[in-house]
């Protein structure tokens, strides 16, 4: 059978917007709680786990034995990137509107990284093993991003 | 240390653009016109409203256009009665699998002007359009269906579509 006589030419495309969301809130809970209310306070806690590791974020149970945790250890307010991305384009929703890196960074007395941002300004102020320091900010709310940045120690 | 520790709001948001293809495209523009359009596969000759630009079960490109009518059958349907928040129409009411005339394959859509306890496999429904002036290209031009006041389509006329 040839083409039907009911095909049709290429049209153009028509375009929606859709959204998705899902408008959480959650009760924050012991641990998690505590962290954000340190964080109110310029504070940063990490909890120890079973082995004497310093977890930050603070984790509720330990990832190996599964026990509960509770022992709180405050750590330092700068700290060493271990693994970074540049963001040359920030999105809307990303946390800084100018160029800038999220990094993994751990901080002194910490055993475990954390994931926050570097205002560094250039890629090339980035390495992995830069020394970086907290910049909070005027009126801390109880969140994460109570701590605006970290910026390189030397700057 | 039974502290209340609040509560923090994390909004998960992703916005999309979607884009038709072409067959979506020719099916919403035919809407406009009060028109259901779908696509008849070449080797199975089965008709998808709407159409996706293939055929599902064969996987080749279905390019023949068939136009279907506003007319059809409900295969199969769901009562709702649990009202949640944004609902469009209050429950307790019917949403339906309609197999429309020329089609093998039902579209979803809202069924009113029947009581929910009466609605049954095999009731004959039509199409009720928005007015013309409010057409947009989408199935919610079709505001919803109506029984015909036909009899029920036999068992054998919609039993392989379910």
């Amino acid at each position: 059978m040839s083409q039907s006589p009911n095909t049709s030419p290429q049209p153009e495309a028509l375009t929606a917007p859709h959204v998705l969301e899902y408008p959480y809130t959650r009760s924050t809970g012991e641990v998690i709680g505590r962290f954000f209310a340190a964080l109110k306070e310029r504070r940063i806690l990490g909890i120890r786990a079973r082995d004497g590791r310093v977890l930050v974020p603070p984790q509720e149970y330990d990832p190996d034995t599964a026990e509960g945790l509770d022992e709180w250890v405050e750590v330092g307010q700068s700290g060493t990137v271990t693994s970074w991305t540049w963001i040359e384009h920030p999105r809307p929703k990303h946390p800084l509107q100018r160029p800038f890196a999220f990094a993994l960074i751990r901080l002194d007395g910490a055993d475990t990284a954390m994931l926050h941002v570097v205002d560094a300004g250039d890629p090339s102020c980035m390495s992995t093993g830069l020394r970086v320091r907290s910049n909070w900010r005027d009126d801390p709310q109880g969140d994460i991003t109570d701590i605006i940045s970290f910026a390189p120690e030397a700057s | 240390m039974a502290e209340s520790y609040g509560v923090v709001s994390r909004r998960i948001r992703l916005d999309y653009t979607y884009t038709t293809g072409a067959a979506s495209t020719r099916f919403l523009k035919g809407i406009l016109q009060k028109k259901l359009l779908g696509q008849r596969c070449p080797e199975c000759r089965k008709v998808y409203v709407p159409p996706r630009g293939s055929c599902p079960t064969c996987g080749v490109a279905t390019r023949d256009e068939v136009e279907v009518k506003d007319t059809g059958t409900v295969t199969t349907f769901c009562i709702v009665n649990i009202p949640f928040p944004g609902m469009a129409v209050k429950p307790p009411f019917a949403a339906a699998s309609v197999l429309l005339d020329g089609a093998d394959i039902a579209i979803f859509h809202l069924l009113q002007e029947v009581p929910v306890e009466d609605v049954r496999m095999g009731l004959r429904v039509q199409a009720v359009w928005v007015p013309d002036a409010e057409l947009e290209p989408t199935l919610e031009s079709i505001r919803y269906f109506k029984p015909t006041g036909e009899p029920d389509a036999p068992y054998d006329t919609y039993k392989d579509h379910l």
